[in-house]
């Protein structure tokens, strides 16, 4: 998860020969020098730079110099999302600098993979790790038939709510989305400081209200991509969310901000609907409204229905460039399937792996933040109720880097967001094809 | 950093009243509209520093829940500065070391290289100087910020980014510098003065060292102030040349920890980033406060004929 900041992305490295070489996504063997084999390599030692913004990696990093004399790991935070795959791009087009490792989010993923710039960890053991992870973050992990990367955590999403505002003002909490619209129009007449939430355009939200309203914009096949933003969990996503927006129900306060930091902390933006990584922000970021929110499951497009969807959430990948991919491939495992896990758990990170989240040490935690509820049997039970069948574009970066030009022209002028929904469509597919994807 | 510099009035399009009483530079004319003009301005430009100043004394919690131009219900500016210099090992610190490897290294090779271009161009005679000339003032005229990717890739082929080097070499090139000194010598060292050296059979060397560098330093420190301050500023060559944080220039350094607020599991550090702020600008003030005299004589150098 990012802040929706445009960035400038360079033009992905991606050419005729790549798409070619997408075609036939056929396994290639493990190229570079080492062995081929991780726990050998691990044995014999070598050096390893990882590039995460993520602060748990730093000590999982430690851990492992620990169990292994003989690497050296050296973590480097290169920036936050969009900042780090504009680095990323730059080294791999200029062949220098490129690290072993590194943190890229599930929406970029296939980016990166589609455009030859990471390692196919399959053959190292990552194929053995089938149904060790959450149906989300496993399968977007994969392209075609390879396995480009490991979970590093999930984000399932959920309701964040202001218990003491909703109180207060005696408004049940919403399981329905029409239920929001309506909680939403009170809450603001009640008090018209208060807005039930803060939108002004994110991409990774946007995708995330479509996948869990069962919206399929995005087909991709090999380099065959279709884009349609008309299907039925859009239309619903864009409808709903209309309503909100034309009666200047949502806070014009941009995510990540410090007045929605503000926000968050004196109760006038009331709820979030985020992925499970939010309670750490919130304990660091928020230290005045603790004991005030609580987590509901995310409201639902049909009664009665338990959809949800994943929003944010990191990967950790070997670079094709790596020299030493046996090696990285150790590290990689023991980060998101070994010891690693438990040091992001602790560390606040929402885990991925599907014997953590069944474990009942972690369902009984008990939040003190949260008013001593039991969160994480909430964001557990979103996991696994996460709508299968969900694809990011090959070029998901660029597209989003292009939301608030089109989509986000609702929440500033007349247009609708049906009509951004359309515009971004059309940018997208004319972006698609001039980089060799067949799209329509 | 703003810079504050007095403007001298020009004659206002007032009608001229008739009197006899003449203003002189002891006695000028007063003009209430420009008191005005110009106390907006000063606000102006303080604003931000006072927001800053205030900011740097508030927690976390209060920077959200205080008025952002008055301080809030507690004083943590000394826990702030304690914060800021132990967060994450003390990397602030390592930071800030780093800024000043790459103002000494770099700001001193550019100003010594100026000074040593910018004399030779002044005082010497000889082929292709107009083409050298041209060459400078075209330099001036390019954007540091234009030539920041070509450098990327050229030093990228070289081997050298994110090491030190990426940063210091780069900012060793100041044309404007060189021209400043070119200028500022060709006025402030007389040619009978050389000649008389000469004669006395002081060699080039010597000469240079000895006769011509006292001369020259209001316009060294000019150009040393300008490098410095443009070094401890740069953000954007650093930002494409360095992938790790241990040789961050502060500058890098804050927007990272800016930049934690927006990240899953990040820490929002607010109170730390703007504290660290503040301590990113006291050595530039002390810098200016110490050497603006040079620097007021260095710019009028050669404006008024003695």
């Amino acid at each position: 998860m990012t802040r929706s900041t445009r960035t400038t992305l360079r033009r992905t490295a991606l050419r005729g020969a790549a798409v070619a070489g997408a075609l036939a996504l056929t396994l290639t063997a493990c190229s570079g020098g080492g062995t081929a084999d991780p726990e050998a390599a691990a044995e014999e030692g070598g050096e390893l730079t990882v590039w995460a913004w993520d602060p748990t990696v730093e000590p999982i990093a430690e851990a492992y110099m620990e169990a292994n004399d003989g690497v050296t790991i050296e973590v480097v935070n290169a920036g936050t999302g969009n900042d780090q795959y504009t680095a990323l791009q730059n080294a791999i087009a200029a062949g220098s600098g490129v690290p072993d490792l590194a943190q890229i989010e599930y929406y970029a993923l296939p980016q990166f993979a589609i455009g030859e710039s990471l390692a196919d960890v399959s053959e190292l053991g990552a194929a053995e790790l089938d149904g060790t992870f959450t149906p989300g973050p496993w399968s977007a992990v994969q392209q075609g038939e390879g396995i480009y990367g490991l979970p590093l955590d999930s984000g399932p999403m959920a309701l964040f709510y202001n218990a003491t505002v909703f109180e207060e003002h005696g408004i049940e909490v919403p399981e329905t989305w029409d239920a929001y619209v309506e909680a939403a129009r009170a809450l603001h007449e009640a008090d018209p400081s208060i807005y039930i939430t803060n939108d002004t355009g994110d991409a990774g939200f946007t995708t995330s209200m479509i996948w869990q309203a069962g919206g399929q914009p995005y087909t991709v096949d090999g380099t065959d991509v279709t884009i349609d933003f008309t299907d039925e969990g859009s239309t619903a996503f864009a409808d709903t969310w209309q309503q909100l927006v034309e009666e200047e129900l949502v806070a014009p306060i941009s995510s990540w901000s410090d007045e929605w930091y503000q926000g968050l902390g004196d109760g006038t933006i009331a709820t979030l609907t985020i992925g499970a990584w939010m309670p750490g922000n919130f304990e660091s970021g928020v230290p005045d409204a603790a004991g005030d929110w609580r987590v509901a499951p995310m409201p639902q497009w049909t009664e009665g229905a338990s959809d949800t969807a994943e929003n944010g959430g990191s990967a950790m990948s070997v670079t094709e460039a790596s020299e030493n991919k046996a090696l990285a491939y150790d590290f990689l495992e023991f980060a998101s399937a070994g010891d690693g896990v438990q040091i992001r758990l602790d560390g606040g990170g929402f885990p991925a792996t599907v014997a953590d989240l069944e474990s009942e040490e972690f369902l009984s935690q008990e939040s003190e933040y949260f008013g001593g509820q039991k969160i994480n049997e909430v964001l557990a039970q979103s996991a696994a109720d996460v709508v299968e069948g969900w694809q990011y574009l090959p070029f998901q970066v660029y597209a989003n880097s292009i939301f608030n030009d089109t989509v986000g022209q609702a929440y500033v002028s007349g247009t609708t967001i049906t009509d951004g929904l359309a515009d971004w469509q059309d940018a997208s597919i004319t972006y698609g094809n001039d980089q060799g994807f067949t799209v329509d | 950093m703003t810079t504050i510099t007095t403007v001298t009035p020009r004659r206002s399009a007032v009608p001229r009243l008739r009197r006899t009483r003449g203003f002189s530079a002891e006695r000028p004319r007063r003009s209430p509209l420009l008191t005005v003009l110009t106390g907006i301005v000063l606000v102006y430009s303080l604003l931000p520093l006072a927001w800053l100043l205030v900011n740097a004394t508030k927690t976390q919690a209060d920077l959200f829940s205080s008025f952002g131009l008055w301080f809030g219900d507690s004083f943590a500016l000394f826990s702030n500065i304690g914060q800021t210099l132990t967060y994450d090992d003390g990397i602030f610190v390592r930071w800030f070391a780093n800024t000043l490897l790459y103002v000494v290294l770099g700001a001193g090779g550019a100003t010594a290289l100026a000074v040593l271009g910018g004399y030779g161009l002044a005082k010497f005679d000889f082929p292709g100087k107009k083409g050298v000339f041209a060459t400078v003032i075209g330099a001036v005229a390019v954007p540091g910020t234009a030539l920041a990717v070509p450098t990327f890739l050229m030093f990228s082929q070289m081997g050298l980014t994110n090491t030190p080097w990426s940063v210091i070499i780069p900012s060793l090139i100041s044309p404007f510098g060189l021209y400043l000194m070119w200028t500022f010598a060709a006025e402030a060292i007389p040619t009978e003065l050389l000649e008389a050296a000469r004669m006395d059979g002081a060699n080039e060397a010597r000469t240079f060292a000895q006769i011509c560098l006292p001369l020259l330093a209001p316009g060294i420190v000019t150009v040393l102030l300008f490098t410095m301050v443009a070094t401890w500023n740069n953000y954007f060559l650093p930002l494409i040349m360095l992938k790790d944080p241990d040789w961050y220039p502060l500058t890098l350094g804050l927007n990272a920890w800016n930049a934690q607020a927006a990240t899953a599991g990040g820490e929002a550090i607010f109170n730390l980033v703007i504290t660290g702020a503040v301590l990113t600008i006291v050595p530039l003030v002390i810098a200016f406060l110490f050497l603006q005299r040079y620097w007021q004589s260095g710019l009028a150098a050669g404006s008024v004929k003695e």
